[in-house]
């Protein structure tokens, strides 16, 4: 009998093997559908299934929220692309076999995350993580236009920097448990390592956290880090930005986290919070600011996302049961509304032929049904009231305020900063003469209008069973 | 293996750099072999054996093939002169080893001396990554990095998975050198891309 951990990450990859010998593109669109669909349903009976604990995989309250996040929105990018698709090849930037590979590394990038994510064993997560992102540079430079192949080396070199880093870290993690845990396997198992962690040296997890916090944090688009960020999202396909914005930033979290866990189990060790809050402020407002020079559509939502994991990051450094519990949920609101922007805003290249704010004013003249779908989203982002965003903003700052007054200043000058830009750009792209050609958009919009009904029923009404759940996670957080 | 990452960053001509970096292969294909003897892991040959036959034959072959047919570069394009960065890397294996027998007093002495020299090697060519700019340099860097790694995964005794990483570590080279053909051959005939006369067919109609 196949375990619900097992499902998650063994259909993707199932479907990734026969997605590769699909020749007709139709197909493999419908088959990528299906295959997320069924990947979903599998991540819903992970959750609703029973906690397990093995030598290779955990299963724990913890990472069951990022596995359904990721489920989830791997099935809505799958049906926004399957629509998005039929465009590329019409303006001829695809052509047919390039959609099958497309399709097949969607899935194996699915199917890598959730690797990473039910991994109890650091080796393997690690592998999990790395694959994921490898599979995302081939797919920033599958236009093979000069910037798409320049976006993918530049990627490239700064993700393999952090592959190498977060592996050092790892190797030294694996060194610290090893003369409690014994050799081999055991020293590389999350599980064993959490409870271990007391015994363990120290001054090695130290030093393992800082290159984990460097490796990771690349990925992750700490600020310092980041410079591959904006342009992976500028040059790859639509769907794929939605992705790397919404999921893959998540899965690098994640890491992060699992191992700040483990070395809060060490109280001689170094505290990761304040260096986590150091650099979540300072991804959070540098980004904030820098989102005013923007002139792509993409890359200013590329910043955009940066702010947001900046502000996450900050809020699991400040820790504690609320903290932690408002991070996770602004994890989840911020997923689900930063992919259905990139499915709106890759509506709207379609529409316009371009993604320069300057070619796509006035909106609401050319397509106002789209117009509406993308300010609320871009409302929601920006964390007004009623959306999910504004909760989650809300309580990351009132518990910061609770117990550090002064500090709390700081992230929300940040998104104070950010929120103008928002509306600014905002206002351009809605109102204005349009300039340029205006196109039919034949995509669908249920994916985005999903995402968005979701972030405003998540604003409105959080379930309790949702906050019970949460609160659960965020406790395991520490 | 340090003595081959300073002549790495020393090297003036790509040709010599892709020896150098063989040299840096070779030698800890040896390294992985002799710890595989001293501690009995038969299954780390297979890492020795791959650091042989890929890294230190069949990539830099690859590679000098590739240069000599484009015609690229025949000497490195550098960030910073050769002095500054011999001295910078100095400076890194210092800090290396300052930082390993600092932080881990307790890891036995073989075991320690192996990790600071990985650390080292590691940051070497981090730091190659950065003052080259070339394409095919830049590989190299990242290849020597990773030859770095697998040398601290091997000198931490019994961890798993090194044999696996160090597979997948090599696909992904692989890959990645036939991507800089790629991208030369692109670089190169970028005008008369059949892509580009697709998408002005296209306008057209």
């Amino acid at each position: 009998m196949i375990e619900a951990y097992q499902a998650v990450v063994v259909i993707p990859y199932g479907a990734a093997l026969v997605l590769v010998a699909v020749p007709s593109y139709r197909v493999g669109a419908q088959a990528n559908v299906v295959a997320s669909l069924a990947t979903f349903a599998a991540g819903l009976w992970l959750m609703l299934g029973s906690r397990t604990v093995g030598d290779y995989a955990i299963v724990d309250e913890f990472n069951i929220v990022f596995v359904a996040i990721n489920t989830l929105v791997g099935f809505t990018t799958a049906l926004f692309s399957a629509s998005y698709i039929g465009h590329e090849i019409e303006t001829g930037r695809l052509s047919p076999p390039f959609l099958r590979f497309y399709h097949a590394m969607f899935q194996a990038m699915m199917g890598s995350m959730n690797l990473a994510l039910v991994a109890n064993n650091i080796g393997l997560m690690w592998v999990g993580l790395e694959l994921a992102t490898l599979i995302t540079v081939v797919m920033v430079g599958l236009y093979r236009t000069p910037q798409a192949i320049e976006a993918a080396w530049k990627y490239f070199i700064l993700a393999s920097v952090g592959i190498s880093l977060a592996f050092f870290g790892t190797i030294l993690i694996y060194l610290a448990g090893q003369p409690v845990l014994g050799e081999g396997v055991p020293a590389m198992t999350w599980s064993l390592l959490h409870d271990a962690a007391a015994a363990m040296d120290p001054a090695i997890l130290d030093l393992a956290f800082i290159f984990l916090l460097i490796g990771y944090g690349t990925k992750v688009g700490l600020a310092p880090l980041h410079a591959w960020l904006p342009d992976a999202h500028a040059e790859g396909p639509t769907p794929i930005s939605a992705v790397l914005s919404g999921l893959l930033l998540n899965v690098a979290l994640y890491a992060l986290l699992r191992f700040k866990m483990l070395i809060a189990g060490q109280p001689a060790a170094l505290d990761p919070g304040p260096v986590m809050i150091v650099m979540g402020l300072v991804s959070l407002i540098f980004a904030a600011f820098m989102l005013y020079q923007r002139r792509d559509i993409k890359r200013f939502f590329a910043y955009s996302s940066i702010e947001h994991m900046g502000l996450m990051v900050f809020a699991f450094g400040m820790g504690g049961p609320l903290a932690n519990f408002a991070g996770l949920l602004h994890m989840a609101m911020h997923s689900l509304t930063k992919s259905s922007i990139f499915f709106a805003v890759g509506h709207i290249a379609q529409a316009r032929g371009s993604q320069r704010f300057a070619d796509i004013r006035g909106l609401s003249v050319t397509h106002p049904r789209l117009a509406v779908g993308f300010a609320l989203a871009v409302l929601a982002i920006a964390g007004l009231p009623p959306f999910g965003v504004f909760a989650s903003e809300f309580l990351i700052l009132t518990t910061t305020f609770a117990r550090e007054p002064w500090l709390a200043l700081l992230p929300a000058f940040g998104l104070l900063v950010g929120f103008g830009a928002l509306l600014l750009r905002l206002q351009d792209t809605i109102f204005g003469e349009p300039v340029g050609p205006a196109h039919r958009v034949d995509g669908s919009s249920v994916p985005m209008v999903l995402h968005l009904l979701l972030v405003l029923g998540a604003g409105i009404y959080l379930p309790p069973v949702l906050v019970a759940w949460f609160q659960r996670a965020a406790e395991l957080l520490g | 293996m340090l003595v081959t990452s300073f002549a790495l960053l020393y090297q003036q001509r790509v040709a010599a750099v892709l020896n150098a970096f063989a040299a840096q292969s070779v030698t800890l294909a040896l390294a992985v072999a002799w710890t595989a003897w001293s501690e009995s892991r038969p299954d780390l040959y297979i890492t020795a054996a791959i650091a042989f036959g890929l890294k230190g034959v069949v990539i830099p072959l690859a590679l000098h093939r590739t240069v000599a047919r484009l015609g690229i570069h025949r000497e490195v394009e550098k960030v910073v002169g050769v002095g500054i960065a011999l001295l910078v890397g100095l400076a890194l294996s210092g800090l290396a080893q300052a930082l390993i027998v600092k932080v881990a007093p307790g890891l036995p002495g073989l075991g320690r001396d192996q990790l600071a020299l990985a650390l080292a090697v590691v940051l070497l060519g981090f730091l190659m990554m950065i003052v080259r700019r070339n394409a095919v340099t830049q590989v190299v860097g990242f290849m020597s990095m990773e030859n770095g790694l697998i040398l601290a995964a091997t000198g931490a005794q019994g961890m798993p998975l090194v044999v696996e990483v160090s597979v997948a570590f090599s696909v992904l080279i692989a890959l990645f050198v036939f991507a800089v053909f790629v991208f030369r051959i692109r670089e190169r005939f970028d005008t008369i891309d059949i892509e580009a006369l697709d998408r002005m067919r296209g306008d057209r109609r």
